[in-house]
């Protein structure tokens, strides 16, 4: 009875993480847009990002604490930090170890903004663009409930609502008024070679 | 009144002196005590790039600042209106490169920069051969380096920056140049008119820099005459000459002499009545709430019109900006363009309290000065040129000749 | 204290003055126009989260800056 209790409690958890990830790299990507409307401040934007962010790595812990003492998968501790070092279903796994990974990363440097900086840390975030779909696929390939309507459905909508707003994102550009002129002043006061 | 030091020697039409004829002239280079220091604090001698700031206070900051510093002889002079650096750097770039040579010393500098608007030739060229010329080994290793023709290239924080990033834009200063600049090391930005002044007070002394000057101020000075005159140029003159003075060595201003612009398009318009009888000295001119700044006395007559000459000039700062922050890139274009349509159409009382209200929200919000500069020198104009902002009709145009300042 | 601001980096995006009207609003162009320091003590913790809330790191809180001379 447990077994089916973890079981269920992974797969949930799994399916909840992979949905609140979703939002968040929306609610980032909203956020590069300066996404503002009456009643929707620009905090509100970076707040829900912020803390959805820290949510999903309470429901992403849960689904992985859960898989790792279930005995059906088998799995050691050491399977949540070594990719590719399990026996059930090697590959799948360990895209969702390093998906995992890569949010670690993500979400430690975050809070560590201050200290390292914006440069760094800005680096470091563009890794959510590998981090999110590692995760769409880990979720589709590691079997069960994968090609289950209500979870296939589910990965459907979240990588066209993702799609979308990655698209829009590229096609609208850089939303800061100064990138343009900022780049013309520059190549006017390059560097020429020295006599 | 002209008082000839940095400019005395060969005629100026011959090019620059060459170093056996400077040498002749002036005596082998001053080899620097560190007294040096002190004699120039009892010179009073202040900087000529812009800001008066005294030299030896500059010096000794640097000093502090620790080991190896590097010396950046500024000769951009971006200011389109100066003519002085170039004039001197032309004319006499053995007395810049003494000067930049006691600064190496004295401050034991591991690096010397020689820093030139990449437009102007002569002035390139003459330093290039200068600095060819000379043995001294901080001059051998010397290098020249090309300043890009844009106003605030010769900035402080922009030259470092172009030294250390190859780009040469202001950068936000949250440290000193004097304490942290090119590569991170003490760096001295010193204008080139200064190092020539030092060049000679290390030969003869602070008394003799202060024998020189009128009305309290010491030393001389250079001052690039611009606008309505007929022989406009750069003159160099007792410290604490007149306006009225140094606009007689120029051919005079004339009956219809409306205003002058003091110290450069960051300096200040002032009402010729007033300005005639001002002092060409960094302290008189502070009293009155205005500047030396580089030294350029630009003249504007009645035939002309201040407030297209304020929209152009407006236009042209607005144009300079680095485009790193907002208040200065879109607050100097909202005013340059709010001038350029009072100077087309005419002004209303909305469109003068609209200046007036983002001069005071730009002001002091840059990364840089370049904004503050701007405003100031737009809010000069609106206090000067009051009566032509509010009656400025469409037409006024028609009626200037060439006698607007240049 | 004051609020201190990175010109340069800031972006014109304007949570800070969604966060702290009482001491920051925006110019007409959307760039933060900051009181006149010292910041009073009752609002320190809403400047603290302005602070903390600026995407690109403009915005720092500092004893308040002699200013520079030169």
């Amino acid at each position: 009875m447990t077994d089916q209790l973890l079981w269920y409690t992974t797969r949930a958890a799994g399916a909840l993480s992979l949905v609140l990830l979703t939002a968040v790299v929306i609610l980032g990507v909203l956020s590069a847009l300066r996404f503002k409307a009456a009643g929707w401040p620009g905090f509100l934007t970076t707040g829900l990002h912020r803390n959805l962010a820290l949510v999903t790595l309470v429901f992403l812990a849960l689904h992985i604490v859960t898989a790792v003492v279930d005995p059906f998968t088998h799995l050691g501790w050491l399977t949540a930090i070594v990719p590719f070092s399990s026996y059930y279903r090697t590959f799948w796994l360990g895209l969702g170890t390093i998906a995992f990974e890569l949010l670690a990363a993500i979400v430690v440097t975050s809070l560590l903004r201050e200290q390292i900086g914006h440069a760094a840390w800005r680096v470091i975030h563009w890794l959510t663009y590998a981090s999110w779909p590692v995760a769409v696929v880990h979720g589709l390939g590691i079997g069960t409930d994968a090609w289950a309507a209500w979870f296939f459905t589910l990965t459907c909508v979240c990588v066209a609502a993702v799609g979308f707003a990655v698209v829009y994102r590229l096609v609208a550009g850089s939303r800061d008024p100064l990138s343009g002129p900022r780049a013309s002043f520059r190549s006017g006061v390059e560097r020429k070679s020295d006599l | 009144m002209s008082r000839l030091r940095l400019l005395a020697g060969p005629d100026l039409s011959l090019g620059p002196e060459r170093l056996r004829a400077h040498v002749e002239r002036l005596g082998p280079p001053p080899v620097p005590g560190h007294a040096l220091i002190d004699s120039l604090e009892k010179s009073g001698l202040t900087g000529r790039g812009g800001a008066s700031f005294s030299v030896a206070r500059k010096w000794r900051s640097v000093a502090r600042h620790g080991e190896s510093p590097v010396i950046i002889v500024n000769g951009a002079e971006g200011e389109p209106q100066s003519l002085k650096d170039r004039v001197l750097m032309s004319t006499r770039p053995h007395l810049v490169l003494d000067g930049a040579l006691v600064a190496a010393r004295t401050l034991k500098a591991s690096q010397v920069i020689v820093y030139v608007g990449e437009d102007h030739r002569e002035a390139w060229a003459a330093m290039a051969g200068a600095l060819a010329e000379r043995p001294e080994p901080e001059l051998r290793r010397a290098r020249l380096v090309a300043a890009p023709p844009r106003y605030v290239a010769g900035e402080s924080s922009a030259a470092v920056n172009l030294l250390d990033n190859s780009v040469a834009s202001p950068t936000s200063k949250p440290q000193d140049p004097h304490e942290s600049g090119v590569g991170g090391a003490p760096t001295l930005v010193q204008n080139v008119e200064s190092l020539a002044q030092v060049a000679l007070i290390a030969r003869h002394g602070a008394e003799w820099f202060r024998s020189a000057g009128r009305r309290g101020a010491v030393g001389t000075v250079l001052i690039t005459v611009a606008g309505a005159v007929p022989s406009p140029g750069v003159v160099e003159v007792e410290a604490g000459t007149t306006v009225r003075e140094v606009l007689d060595m120029a051919g005079g201003a004339g009956p219809a002499a409306r205003a002058v612009l003091i110290g450069g398009y960051f300096g200040a318009w002032v009402d010729f009545t007033v300005a005639q009888d001002l002092a060409l000295e960094a302290a008189a001119l502070r009293e009155h709430g205005l500047g030396l700044g580089c030294g350029v006395v630009g003249v504007i007559s009645s035939r002309g019109c201040g407030v297209c000459e304020t929209a152009r000039i407006m236009r042209y700062l607005a144009g300079e900006s680095s485009a790193q922050c907002g208040p200065c890139f879109f607050g100097l274009r909202a005013l340059a363009d709010a001038c350029g349509r009072i100077a087309d159409k005419g002004a209303n009382a909305d469109d003068l309290a609209r200046l007036h209200r983002w001069a005071k929200d730009v002001r002091g919000r840059g990364a840089c000065r370049h904004p503050d500069g701007a405003v100031m020198f737009l809010q000069s104009a609106l206090q000067t040129f009051a009566p032509e902002f509010s009656m400025h009709p469409a037409h006024w145009r028609a009626n200037v000749g060439a006698s607007g300042v240049a | 204290m004051e609020i201190g601001i990175d010109r340069i980096r800031c972006d014109g995006r304007g949570l800070c003055a969604e966060l702290v009207p009482e001491l920051i609003r925006l110019d007409d162009w959307g760039y933060p126009i900051i009181a006149a320091s010292p910041l009073p003590n009752h609002l320190l913790s809403h400047a603290q989260k302005a602070v903390a809330s600026c995407p690109v790191l403009a915005l720092s809180l500092r004893q308040v800056a002699k200013r520079a001379q030169g």
